[in-house]
């Protein structure tokens, strides 16, 4: 057991998925505690497709995916912001004029792919993560990332926690509703970035709002609550690379697998302590 | 003009615009009430599923359009039942969906781990779709059930669209609204599946959302909405796949997704201009589902 553990870390790119997967699993569950607490969970699904022909784009014009990945989720993560959702005129059309969008990001990804010769075979790795490419500049660009979206939301942690629980009070109370909104759209982004960079971009929830939701089953309070989310997030994490490192089942198909039976556990959990 | 005449000298082109002439028929008017009930997103949630289906049935070896078929039909009454009996929020379904998600990418593992290398672009064609690669026997497999898709959103069309509009109404005139509701999604289901082959399954929310978007921005008469929601998709498929056979760098469904975003933005702008001295600011309202 130790040695194969052992060996499991001699391995270069072992270290940069563990590095990356940790750092990705502690910005995710925090972050994602924030998106369940506010009902954003669609938000991130479509910030997380625009990643997709951000991260396409980067690696045809050869630049880093994750710098693609986070270039595109803030600014569009800025846009929803900025627009708002009053933009559009009524919800039927909104829904309509997200899936447009969503349809033609997808699409122009895959053009992105298909100019970039070869590629074809990414398509699954962007889509659907992968562990084995991540250098060891990514890694370290990630936690830099990380930390920086840490740092700021420490710093709007406390006022974002009053307007999402309630809008109407703190907004009374003269908190810039707006601009909290607007910011953590930003932080968002580059979680989902983040996250995308080894969950692919279909499959960020993995980490993102699956453990979230679990430890928002549990836990009532939202600092202990944060705190399990990120640790049901490294759970997820560090038990898929194991198993994908001995089993080769692609890593996407694991965190998803895993972070859902946290989550159904979690509400199963929560429905007998109440019986 | 002598360009088309090539195109139409191809057999792959001919099969490629005959599937998708009946499937964009098909999208185009099932995208129509989507739209008008609100249900964008359950067709999102169909898709996804189509995917996982798709490359399911190629990795055991099944019949990849019935594979796709039980899948999303599967999914389409699973879907109305949790909409009828109880209030799933967004993180239920969102969870649902990176599982089924999940399962498609074990499911790609499988069948490339299957069939070596040269056969690993099967999952991208699931994805993305491969119009190009439609046999003449499939093209009329797609021509026949798009006919029959059509024909049933026509026979249902009217009591659907009172449904739609006025579900209260609707019950109270004996109508029998969660029925309804189920058999549109069937058709739907089954419409997304022959479209995995045109669009792919990613891009299927494309051919059904966008014509629809487009004509309710032009007419608010439901009738003339669904000639031209489905014309729009036709024309959509048509230019989508000339561009792709004149400047073969483009892969067809990207060039369809391409045509159906500029109309929508020309549609858009127009309408946004001609309102705009009209226009009060209505009050946003929340959003519920993706």
């Amino acid at each position: 057991m130790i040695d194969a553990l052992n060996q499991l870390f001699s391995y270069q790119f072992m270290q940069n998925a563990f590095l990356a997967g940790t750092t990705a699993a502690v910005l995710a569950g925090i972050v994602g505690y924030f998106v369940v607490l506010r009902g954003e969970a669609f938000a991130g699904h479509t910030l997380a497709i625009v990643g997709f022909p951000g991260a396409a784009g980067a690696i045809l014009f050869g630049l880093p995916q994750l710098l693609g990945l986070a270039v595109l989720c803030t600014a569009s993560g800025l846009g929803i912001g900025v627009l708002g959702r009053g933009a559009v005129r009524d919800r039927r059309a909104e829904s309509a004029a997200i899936g447009t969008i969503q349809a033609f990001l997808l699409a122009l990804g895959f053009l992105f792919v298909s100019l970039y010769k070869g590629l074809l075979e990414g398509v699954n790795s962007i889509l659907f993560g992968t562990f084995l490419g991540i250098t060891r500049e990514q890694a370290l660009l990630l936690l830099v990332i990380a930390v920086v979206s840490l740092a700021a939301l420490m710093v709007i942690g406390r006022p974002l926690l009053y307007v999402s629980v309630d809008e109407p009070a703190a907004a009374a109370a003269g908190v810039p509703v707006r601009a909290l909104s607007i910011g953590f759209l930003v932080l968002l982004g580059l979680a989902i970035a983040s996250t995308a960079l080894i969950t692919g971009a279909l499959l960020v929830f993995a980490l993102l709002v699956m453990p979230a939701a679990a430890a928002n089953q549990l836990v009532v309070r939202p600092g202990p609550a944060m705190v399990v989310s990120v640790a049901l997030a490294l759970a997820t994490v560090w038990t898929g690379l194991t198993i994908s490192y001995f089993t080769d089942l692609p890593i996407g198909f694991l965190v998803t697998v895993i972070g859902f039976v946290i989550y159904v556990t979690a509400r199963l959990v929560r429905r007998l302590g109440r019986a | 003009m002598d360009v088309l005449n090539g195109m139409f000298a191809h057999e792959f082109m001919r099969n490629a615009l005959l599937a998708s002439t009946g499937i964009a028929l098909a999208a185009g008017l099932a995208g129509y009430f989507l739209v008008l009930r609100g249900q964008v997103f359950a067709a999102d949630a169909l898709s996804h599923v189509a995917f996982t289906g798709g490359v399911a049935a190629l990795a055991f070896g099944v019949n990849e359009l019935l594979g796709l078929i039980v899948a999303t039909v599967l999914a389409a009454v699973i879907l109305n039942s949790l909409a009828v009996s109880s209030r799933a929020g967004d993180v239920e379904i969102g969870v649902l969906f990176a599982l089924i998600l999940g399962l498609g990418v074990l499911f790609i593992s499988i069948y490339v781990s299957g069939h070596s290398t040269s056969n690993s672009q099967g999952g991208v064609g699931v994805l993305f779709g491969s119009v190009f690669g439609i046999s003449s026997g499939q093209a009329r497999t797609a021509v026949l059930v798009s006919i029959g898709a059509v024909t049933c959103l026509l026979v249902i069309a009217r009591p659907l669209l009172y449904a739609s509009v006025d579900a209260a109404a609707a019950a109270a005139q004996g109508i029998r609204v969660g029925v309804l509701g189920g058999a549109f999604l069937v058709v739907v289901a089954v419409v997304a599946s022959e479209a995995v082959q045109v669009t792919g399954a990613l891009l299927i929310l494309g051919l059904m959302a966008t014509p629809a978007a487009v004509a309710r921005n032009l007419t608010t008469r439901p009738y003339v909405g669904m000639a031209l929601s489905a014309g729009i998709a036709l024309v959509a498929t048509w230019s989508g796949l000339t561009l792709s056979y004149v400047a073969p760098t483009l892969p067809p469904s990207f060039a369809m997704m391409a045509v159906l975003f500029g109309l929508y933005l020309l549609a858009t702008g127009t309408v946004t201009i001609v309102r705009t001295s009209t226009r009060t600011r209505v009050k946003p309202s929340p959003v519920i589902g993706e």
